[in-house]
């Protein structure tokens, strides 16, 4: 029970993928100037996590609005929406967890309230609601309907986050975030790795969301047969005596 | 929708004016997070000045936490769903009406509460015009998201526990922009704040056309 | 006359639980209905389903002629239902409770003052909080609510509980009259001869579904 071709086929890419991009980024690739020892090397998988990550929460979006509009409403989309939302929060669980490894040598703490940081730690908690939220229990169509109009909320919320906080640092702009002079040059084999990065992390999410999706519809397939079961039980009440 | 809207909050208002609630439970309750914040912090005045925006605003959000719970409890207990949508209402009307309510509590609270803070921490009110648009335009946004998720929370068995997690961190930027447009006000420089003003206009407008567009939906489920 | 309410196998349910296991029924329009069955048979949910409170899982519902499937909303203004719970504001009185609801359905408000008389709920009582009231008051302001909004389909779940000798009497008045204006009515009982004589005819419910008369009844 693997599913398709095409998505064992997308499997073994991404894992191949994900493999070489470590491969290359930890032996092959330069280290940097300028920055501590090898730290330059999660380059090649920060970045891709997080771009992931807002993939993800765009997918749900997305899905969740194709189940709103009354000509394209099916549960399927539901699925896709709750599938993509739960990869998309494992993925900025890594990027917060990277940036923190980042942040310590780089400025000497675990933490800075960098806006993109912020802006990943606060949709980190509104799409841990999200999921939770989508796990009370309730009519199929009641959930999918809640659970879309959720992601809806956050998902609006996501620009006007970003903004807000990049706004507020901009006017506050603490010293221990400084760039200044260390401008990092991403050429040759960097690029590639960085490239290669993106592309098997994107396809680790295409994998991993087509999975969860593909079993939230079993789960449902599942619920259903019990529901014609349910059914027979509930009309024999009927049959007997009264 | 206008009509079912001025109707919905004129009923909520009213049930209010009797039953008390906002007033002698919610404000008292926003009275001893001030008071509390000022034990946390100490009673160093060159701390809880400086602090005394972030501090109210705060305060507000969880009193709006609170308000748009009650909005929901006072449609008949654990009916509120069917009394909602058996009343024959516009869905974006009874969304507009109970805004509008909670919004007209939440202001007054505010009123109390800038008063509490300026005797409290010894905050200056300057610039009270910026001081006072911001609270609306920032309230109007607060509250819409408040009765948003009230109306996807209510009458689920979790909803005391799953409200707060679902609307405070949607309301971040608003605790954001109404903090810094507070404090650009209080320390005497209120067109610096005009910035945060029109973001959380820009979000006041959203999620009240977000609640208009999705309260039927959101009603028609069971 | 076409039917008021129509069902062909309506399945409604309840998380997984079938509520309703394939309802078929017709009650045309004018007639007073007896809904009969044990308790857990499926009445509640019938009453709900018709008045768009529980959607419609599979099969064919249409009430007053609006499909159960799209459009619920539409269907309200001409539904009135009396179910457990009163849906009245507790801190608001009788008069401002019956205004409100009138309001509502965007009726004119002429008709909360006599309502309230028909149901004996005139004088001090109308302006008393519902929140003070007795279980058979806040019944009777409940029936107040139908009987100044005229409904053509008025669904009564165990409308007789909790009412006195009088109020009984009041409401067999009142659903005698609102037969011989041309109503819906779908009535559930457990005081089945009181029922019988007030109706037309009697549906069976159980298991979810509409049966034959059962030979011994429970």
């Amino acid at each position: 029970m693997t599913g398709s071709k095409v998505l064992k086929a997308t499997g073994i890419l991404a894992l191949v993928g994900v493999a070489a991009t470590a491969w290359l980024g930890l032996w092959v690739t330069p280290d940097a100037v300028g920055f501590p020892h090898g730290l330059v090397r999660l380059l090649y998988i920060h970045p891709p996590m997080a771009w992931v990550a807002f993939v993800a929460y765009g997918m749900a979006f997305l899905s969740s609005m194709l189940y709103l509009w009354p000509r394209t409403r099916h549960i399927r989309f539901d699925r896709m929406a709750g599938a993509s939302a739960e990869v998309g929060v494992v993925f900025t669980g890594l990027t917060l967890a990277t940036g923190s490894i980042w942040g310590r040598p780089t400025w000497g703490v675990w933490w800075t309230w960098d806006p993109l940081l912020t802006t990943t730690a606060l949709l980190f908690v509104l799409y841990l609601g999200y999921l939770a939220l989508r796990r009370v229990p309730g009519d199929p169509e009641v959930v999918a309907r809640r659970s879309a109009i959720a992601a809806l909320i956050a998902f609006v919320d996501v620009p006007v986050v970003y903004f807000s906080v990049s706004w507020w640092r901009s006017l506050h702009q603490a010293p221990t975030i400084d760039f200044t002079g260390r401008h990092l040059y991403v050429h040759g084999s960097m690029a590639w790795t960085l490239l290669l990065g993106f592309v098997s992390f994107t396809l680790a999410y295409a994998w991993l969301t087509a999975h969860r999706y593909r079993l939230a519809g079993l789960q449902d397939s599942e619920a259903d047969e019990g529901l014609r079961y349910a059914l027979d039980e509930r009309r024999a009440e009927g049959l007997g005596p009264a | 929708m206008l009509r079912d809207a001025w109707l919905v909050a004129g009923k909520d208002l009213r049930i209010e004016a009797r039953s008390r609630v906002a007033l002698n439970q919610v404000v008292p309750f926003a009275a001893a997070v001030i008071l509390l914040f000022g034990l946390a912090l100490g009673p160093d005045r060159s701390v809880l000045a400086p602090a005394s925006a972030g501090l109210f605003w705060i305060a507000v959000l969880l009193s709006c936490l609170l308000a748009t719970q009650r909005s929901f409890a006072v449609e008949s207990a654990d009916g509120a769903r069917d009394g909602l949508r058996l009343s024959g209402l516009d869905p974006a009307g009874i969304f507009l009406g109970k805004a509008g309510a909670v919004v007209a509590e939440l202001l007054v609270l505010e009123a109390l509460l800038a008063l509490g803070v300026a005797v409290l921490y010894g905050a200056h009110l300057t610039g009270g015009l910026v001081l006072a648009a911001v609270c609306v335009t920032a309230t109007v946004g607060l509250a819409a998201v408040g009765i948003i998720y009230g109306a996807v929370a209510s009458g689920l068995r979790v909803k005391e526990t799953l409200l707060p997690l679902l609307f405070l961190p949607v309301a971040a930027p608003v605790l954001l922009a109404a903090t810094k447009a507070w404090d650009e006000a209080l320390a005497g420089t209120p067109s610096g704040g005009l910035g945060w003003l029109s973001l959380l206009a820009v979000f006041a407008v959203v999620y009240v056309t977000i609640g208009i567009v999705a309260f039927g939906p959101l009603l028609e489920e069971s | 006359m076409a039917p008021a309410v129509r069902l062909r196998e309506a399945v409604a349910l309840a998380g997984r639980f079938p509520l309703l296991a394939g309802v078929s029924l017709e009650i045309d329009e004018g007639e007073v209905a007896h809904v009969r069955g044990p308790n857990g048979a499926g009445k509640t949910s019938l009453l709900r389903l018709c008045c768009g409170l529980v959607p419609l899982h599979s099969g064919e519902a249409s009430v007053l002629g609006h499909d159960l499937a799209i459009d619920r909303r539409a269907l309200r203004k001409h539904v009135g239902m009396l179910g457990h719970q009163s849906l009245l504001y507790e801190e608001l009185t009788v008069e401002e409770n019956l205004r409100y609801a009138l309001r509502s359905f965007g009726l004119e408000i002429e008709q909360a003052g006599p309502a309230a008389a028909r149901l004996g709920l005139a004088g001090r009582v109308s302006a008393t909080p519902v929140g003070r009231l007795s279980a058979g008051q806040r019944r009777r302001t409940a029936l107040a609510v139908l009987v100044a909004r005229d409904p053509r389909l008025w669904l009564l779940d165990e409308p007789h509980a909790g009412l006195d000798q009088e109020g009984r009497e009041l409401l067999d008045e009142l659903i005698a009259e609102s037969r011989a204006k041309g109503r819906t009515v779908l009535l559930c009982s457990h005081e089945h001869e009181h029922a019988a004589a007030l109706s037309d005819r009697t549906v069976w419910l159980a298991g979810g579904q509409v049966v034959e008369e059962p030979a011994s009844v429970a």
